[in-house]
């Protein structure tokens, strides 16, 4: 797997203070397990997104880990405090060196 | 007895899983979590194809470094229609939309051919049809294709394999029943190219073709080839007048 | 007898073992697996997970065991005072039980998460919420995990 891919963030770009907000977030990856066999018998070795974190102005207010079991072009979808304007960070981390970085603006009122 | 007869094979046609107002896509047999996850840009895997291609739509290639924008232009709506009408014969020849595209790659762009199933070609490929969605299937009967669209219904109507299935015997006589646990489609071709959560990627319809044909353990038809694009046509004007759902997500 | 009723009768039987071998697997293979047990241990220590507020929800029917739509949310007022620290995802019948974790703040609002999962097969997975107060809190869901015609590979 190359060392960055395409990733994608869907949340609303406008809050009001205090509300709850859903953020999607999606990242274009293989996911190989390191299970599978080549048809030559030889084991693919395992590489995979290991961690995503969420950063809102600097401060992380979710993070998740993945394991092999996670499917591939890996979804997340889970919720944050719309707590002030600003830019939420989004960053990926994998085997091989793996990389991806995308952000929001967010607009609280 | 005559009029017996006549009263049955009218029936039968009247009750054919394909008759017009009968058909169904295999979108219908799936899932609501599936469903949701082709209908939504967001959830569907293909979205990152659909960006690769609208990236490689600008890129220049080839000898003569022009990109597909240098003729079509850059719009992302200027392909709008085109998917619908392929496979359709183009200088003689009957060609299928991945066909189309390597024959401007090679003629116009003076680049080499992208090999079918390779990530640049489903990209562009699912870029063009991407922009067709919601419209329907609009390949018909026509003069030019007619011994292409006979010889295609004649594929579909033979039998092949170790397991001697014709996909008539399966797509249009036990449509709706079950094989093995799941429900037997239609078969129409209406969300291709497709993200196939077998294959874990994105493939096109040859490639599901080709699946096809080893679950009856026959030869599989070569891809690019004249047998498959005959095959797609008849396929796509079986399909006529569906809409397209280009990304599908399917099992 | 003859040889005829003969061969008949013991194919017959022997289909019937077969059947209820069939019928008695499934139960056995709802039984936690031990390599799930050492992987939930590794994450609660020596406590007990409590069953109860995480729920757990796979489509009970799975067309595909390559990507699964799972749902996982726990009851909690996530206050900077009690709130749910993370959530573990236990399968117990993949290679690797462990499928995915994750973390979360009293920034949150909720501790809801949805993903998509890998599932080697028909089996039980499990949810484990870590509470701000140390406790553990145990939710599970059972799917069926067939497989479409006419795949890839022979």
């Amino acid at each position: 797997m190359s060392k960055t891919s395409r990733t994608s963030i869907t949340m609303p770009a406008q809050a009001k203070k205090d509300s709850i907000i859903e953020i999607r977030a999606i990242a274009q990856h293989d996911m190989e397990t390191g299970f599978r066999y080549t048809e030559a018998g030889k084991l693919v070795p395992r590489d995979i997104i290991r961690f995503f974190t969420c950063r809102y102005n600097g401060i992380e207010v979710f993070k998740a880990e993945f394991h092999p079991g996670t499917g591939a072009n890996p979804l997340i979808i889970f919720t944050t405090i719309a707590t002030e304007s600003g830019t939420l960070q989004f960053e990926w981390q994998g085997d091989g060196a793996y990389e991806a970085v995308n952000q929001s603006q967010i607009t609280v009122t | 007895m005559k009029t017996l007869s006549v009263f049955a094979f009218l029936l039968a046609i009247l009750s054919s899983a394909t008759s017009l107002a009968a058909r169904q896509s295999s979108y219908e047999l799936m899932t609501p979590e599936n469903q949701a996850m082709q209908d939504d840009p967001n959830l569907n895997p293909a979205q990152f194809w659909v960006m690769d291609g609208q990236s490689l739509w600008q890129e220049r290639a080839g000898k003569r470094n022009i990109s597909c924008a240098s003729c079509h232009g850059e719009s992302k709506t200027v392909m709008r229609g085109v998917a619908v009408q392929f496979p359709k014969m183009v200088q003689g020849k009957l060609q299928t939309l991945e066909g189309q595209i390597n024959y401007c790659r090679v003629t116009k762009q003076h680049a080499p051919l992208l090999a079918y199933e390779s990530k640049p070609l489903l990209a562009l490929t699912v870029f063009v049809a991407n922009q067709s969605k919601g419209m329907p299937i609009a390949v018909e009967e026509t003069p030019v294709n007619k011994p292409s669209l006979q010889k295609g219904r004649q594929w579909f109507d033979t039998r092949m394999g170790q397991l001697n299935l014709s996909c008539a015997q399966c797509h249009e006589d036990r449509a709706g029943l079950k094989l093995g646990g799941s429900t037997i489609p239609q078969g129409h071709p209406t969300a291709y190219p497709i993200y196939r959560l077998e294959w874990q990627n994105l493939g096109s319809l040859q490639r599901r073709l080709r699946n096809c044909m080893s679950g009856v353990r026959a030869q599989q038809f070569e891809y690019d080839s004249p047998e498959m694009a005959q095959l797609e046509l008849f396929l796509m004007w079986r399909a006529r007048g569906m809409p397209l759902e280009t990304p599908g997500v399917r099992p | 007898m003859n040889k005829q009723t003969y061969l008949r009768r013991r194919w017959l039987s022997a289909l019937g073992l077969l059947s209820i071998g069939v019928w008695l697997n499934p139960i056995l293979a709802f039984a936690k697996k031990p390599e799930a047990i050492e992987a939930i241990a590794k994450i609660v220590g020596s406590q007990v997970p409590k069953d109860g507020r995480v729920k757990l929800v796979i489509p009970p029917l799975v067309e595909n065991g390559n990507l699964v739509v799972l749902k996982v949310s726990v009851e909690s007022p996530m206050t900077a005072q009690d709130y749910v620290k993370a959530i573990h995802v236990i399968a117990e019948g993949n290679p690797l039980p462990n499928i995915f974790s994750a973390f979360f703040t009293p920034r949150s609002g909720t501790a809801n998460i949805t993903t998509r999962v890998r599932l080697a097969e028909t089996q039980r997975v499990w949810a484990i919420a870590q509470m701000s107060d140390g406790s553990f809190w145990q939710g599970y869901a059972e799917t069926l995990v067939t497989l479409s015609a006419c795949t890839e590979a022979i």
